[in-house]
């Protein structure tokens, strides 16, 4: 690594530890911001980088949410008889079995999420292009409305999680943190990966999949790996956003397919697909119009997002990346032989 | 778990309730298939899958309810009402939005119209409030009687509901005789086959897409405004619809009317007997659960043949 | 000794007899050419050998084992590679990346899959792409190369992959007339220096007249004539096809 791009990143790292300590005020949509910088990046794997285009991807959320929630709670009390309750008797988290639960209930929703995304794969990477568009998007719908029949889980009303004694900026804080730690994590994690044989076998699938398949490549394998380590990030998201929620439901907060279901596939378009950092340039142009629109266009912030949603989409969405990728090709290593390109254009 | 034996076991006991739910359910899957049928004609002619088809239903139903309670139109007259204003509406949808993403690749059509189906269900949302709402059609003054009992009164059959299908039997013959015998017909259908080749034949494409858009809106739109009669309205009910139609045309195949309306009424059915057994709350998850199951079928189908489902 | 055998393969489509009743065997470390008119159900049964459909009756055996059944990514995965009549390369990528994720991933470890190329990879790909004379456009992107060039990359990439057998799709078809000689030249040196079994539908006589050592020749989906070039070339029947005569 060059000097300059080592204290690139030092800066970088700087300002992700100081941000919620130089903007108190803001914390929670810091964390926000990092909930959306994460699964934009986790959609970008499959729909950026391997051309398989997952409106479903909010299932690993929402399943994360509940699973994580479903453990820390099973640590301490029973499921059943917890969410039997609703709200009637006392229950509590001690400081331990908080940062026990939050612990393992994230990790666990992270490793559920992603053996779910083995299984779900298995079937769902058998159809190609809208196809799969529209299968994932109904596992995601059905899965909401499945969760939201089911009492265990506490049915349509959700699950509140105990009463934490925390204090309260602290426990904000220590969200924020959570979500920034899986960010940097993730994105080390994808820099690495791109550079790998496993990252241009993922390419070539997105630019040729028939090609690629008789070129030998383990596709089916490849595909299934992909969506499995995304569902991780997202898992572990959604089972920090249970905690930084306390309490939700299935169908508004966990499977919100018409929200950050479909936002984090914005970010991705607005950022610009297949790159490491178009999802993260996305994500926060996205949250920046989101807050935006949220002051000053109250009650049509909705309708704003839509419109925003169907711009991105028809008339940029190379996103920002794409759009510099064209104007300075040089900029990102791009050569194209002047001769053969004239000629070709020339028929 | 007793509860669903239980259920089955009504219907064993009770041969009649079988009836009863076929019934409601051929006449919910009419409808279904109206707006599934418009789903195909736009995903054959133009390679649009538009996610916003339940949304166009939706608004019909709206348009209806409000002409109904602020004009006092009847709700009736409100289908054929319906039918005109989505027109428009999915023509200025075709014109600003959907003109633009018909030559992109596929998903792009999918999220833009996911997208609109958003901006669509927010919209009538500020507009109409989010409770649900229904019309009553009264038919006394048709001298008909508002309900009619059979097999000792476990059977009722609203009169709104028989006219419901009987109006989408209606529509849907008109559309498949205009597809069939007028000259803008067969331009689409020409269209649907070959665009280039109807390009080179003189066949201003153009206008086929922006008139199959604006008619498969206006067929949803009559759809709805007829379901505002016989079920419920909300403006976020949009996406079960366009899920049904996907269901629907996933499973008959695209340019297969007979398919489509057998698959129409098939979901209906088979929607009625989930609920029934299931519980009601499980109805909307079933419809997702049908389409998943199509996909599986057709994949495993599509296998044998050694190729993928794309 | 065979390596790859098609034994009274049949294939119709809804009517058409495509291929009716069709044996040939491709001998392991030759050149084996399927030559034919138009239409005459070349590229039906050399889809149906890749996996690209299923056939109506018959067997198809790669090393002794059964593939008619398989689909396309188990085939390629046996070492049994193709190439498309319309070359099929990842036009955003530059040269050495798409030679790069050409490498023979079946032979790879699943850790393997997660480590960055090594030097040892790309000294390969240059040293191929060399051989196919395209190492000054490495680093061009290989969507702005001729036809003739993408044609080129596609077998360098099909090279990389180390195939047991490379089944070539008209492999001159749309190449300038002055570089098919070169493509000849190449072609033979692929089989005899890296060991690859070749079985090649070729349109242009002349070319698989210079290369094959066993010929099959097909007309209206059937096997008309199979022998040595000379054979053919003498053959009566073959002849009369190519002249359009029944």
């Amino acid at each position: 690594m060059t000097m300059q791009k080592t204290s690139f990143y030092a800066i970088l790292l700087a300002i992700i530890v100081a941000a919620p300590f130089l903007f108190p005020d803001f914390t929670t949509q810091l964390a926000t911001l990092w909930l959306f910088i994460i699964v934009a990046m986790t959609w970008d794997m499959t729909g950026g980088q391997m051309g398989y285009n997952s409106l479903g991807n909010i299932f690993f959320y929402g399943t994360g949410m509940y699973v994580a929630a479903v453990i820390a709670i099973g640590l301490v009390y029973d499921v059943g008889e917890y969410t039997g309750a609703s709200g009637g008797g006392r229950y509590d988290f001690t400081n331990e079995q908080y940062i026990i639960g939050f612990i393992l209930g994230t990790l666990g929703a992270g490793v559920f999420c992603a053996l779910s995304a083995f299984v779900l794969g298995y079937v769902l990477f058998g159809l190609r292009g809208p196809y799969f568009a529209i299968g994932t998007l109904g596992t995601a719908i059905a899965a909401g409305e499945l969760v939201s029949n089911w009492d265990w889980v506490g049915g349509g009303q959700g699950i509140t999680l105990p009463v934490y004694g925390g204090d309260y900026d602290q426990t904000k804080l220590f969200i924020y943190f959570a979500f920034a730690v899986v960010g940097v994590i993730l994105f080390i994690f994808l820099k690495w990966l791109y550079g790998t044989r496993f990252g241009a076998a993922i390419n070539a699938i997105r630019d040729d999949e028939e090609k690629a398949e008789a070129m030998g490549l383990r596709t089916l394998r490849y595909k299934l790996w992909t969506w499995a380590m995304s569902a991780f990030f997202v898992g572990m998201v959604g089972g920090i956003s249970a905690f930084q929620l306390i309490s939700f439901e299935p169908l508004e907060s966990a499977y919100q397919t018409i929200n950050l279901g479909i936002f984090m596939v914005v970010c991705v378009l607005l950022g610009g697909k297949g790159t490491l950092w178009g999802p993260i340039i996305g994500a926060i142009m996205f949250q920046v119009f989101k807050e935006v629109t949220w002051n000053y266009f109250l009650g049509w912030q909705w309708v704003a997002l839509g419109a925003l949603i169907v711009i991105t989409v028809v008339y940029f969405q190379d996103g920002l990346m794409g759009w510099l990728q064209q104007k300075k090709p040089e900029w990102f290593g791009i050569r194209i032989d002047q001769k053969e390109a004239a000629s070709e254009a020339a028929k | 778990m007793d509860q669903i034996l239980g259920n089955i076991d009504l219907l064993i006991q009770f041969p009649v309730v079988n009836l009863k739910i076929i019934i409601d359910g051929v006449m919910i899957g009419a409808l279904f298939a109206l707006a599934a049928y418009g789903l195909a004609l736009v995903w054959g002619v133009m390679n649009v899958k538009n996610l916003a088809q339940g949304d166009f239903v939706i608004g019909g139903g709206y348009v209806s309810w409000w002409l109904a309670n602020n004009v006092g139109l009847h709700p009736l007259l409100g289908v054929p009402v319906a039918f005109v204003v989505m027109w428009g509406i999915g023509w200025l949808t075709y014109k600003l939005v959907i003109s633009r993403v018909i030559e992109r690749d596929l998903f792009t059509s999918l999220l833009a119209t996911f997208g609109l189906a958003i901006m669509y269900a927010q919209l009538m949302n500020l507009m109409f409030g989010s409770d649900t709402q229904s019309l009553v059609l009264d038919v006394s003054i048709l001298g008909l009687q508002n309900n009619y009992y059979f097999a000792d009164g476990l059977i009722d059959l609203p009169a709104a509901k028989v006219i419901g299908v009987v109006l989408a039997a209606l529509l849907a013959t008109g559309v498949i005789l205009f597809m069939k015998r007028s000259r803008m017909g067969q331009a689409i259908r020409a269209t649907a086959q070959d665009a280039r080749a109807a390009r080179v034949l003189g066949i201003d494409t153009e206008k086929v897409y922006a008139f199959t858009f604006s008619l498969n809106s206006a067929i949803c739109g009559a759809a709805g405004a007829i379901i505002v009669m016989v079920w419920v309205i909300q403006p976020f009910y949009g996406i079960t619809y366009s899920v049904r139609a996907f269901v629907i045309v996933t499973a008959a195949g695209l340019g297969n009317l007979p398919g489509v309306i057998a698959a129409g009424l098939g979901i209906g059915a088979a929607e009625q007997y989930g609920s029934h057994i299931f519980g009601i709350g499980y109805q909307q998850a079933i419809a997702v659960m049908l389409l998943l199951a199509v996909l599986v079928y057709r994949l495993l189908q599509q296998k044998r043949n050694r190729q993928v489902l794309q | 000794m065979s390596i790859i055998d098609v034994s009274s393969v049949s294939k119709s489509y809804g009517g058409v007899k495509a291929n009716s009743d069709i044996s040939i065997t491709v001998e392991k470390g030759g050149i084996t050419g399927l030559i034919g008119p138009n239409g005459s159900g070349k590229t039906t049964l050399f889809n149906s050998i890749v996996g690209y459909h299923p056939i109506d009756s018959g067997s198809i055996k790669f090393e002794g084992q059964e593939i008619s059944r398989m689909q396309v990514p188990e085939i390629a995965r046996l070492g049994l590679l193709r190439t498309f009549q319309q070359t099929r390369i990842y036009g955003e990528m530059n040269c050495v990346e798409n030679m790069l994720i050409s490498l023979p991933h079946r032979k790879m470890t699943f850790w393997e899959n997660f480590q960055p190329n090594s030097k040892q990879d790309h000294e390969k790909a240059e040293r191929l792409l060399e051989f196919v004379g395209l190492y000054e456009k490495r680093f061009l992107r290989s969507g702005s190369l001729s036809f003739g060039q993408q044609k080129l990359l596609e077998f360098a990439m099909a090279l990389m992959n180390e195939p047991t057998v490379l089944l070539l799709d008209e492999p001159t078809a749309g190449i300038n007339p002055t570089l098919i000689n070169g493509l000849i030249e190449r072609l033979k040196r692929a089989n005899s220096e890296f060991g690859i079994t070749l079985f090649i539908i070729e349109h242009n006589m002349r070319v698989i007249m210079n290369m094959a050592d066993q010929i099959y020749c097909l007309a209206h989906g059937e096997l008309l004539a199979a022998g040595s070039a000379d054979e053919i070339q003498n053959d009566q029947s073959v002849i009369d096809a190519y002249l359009g005569a029944h």
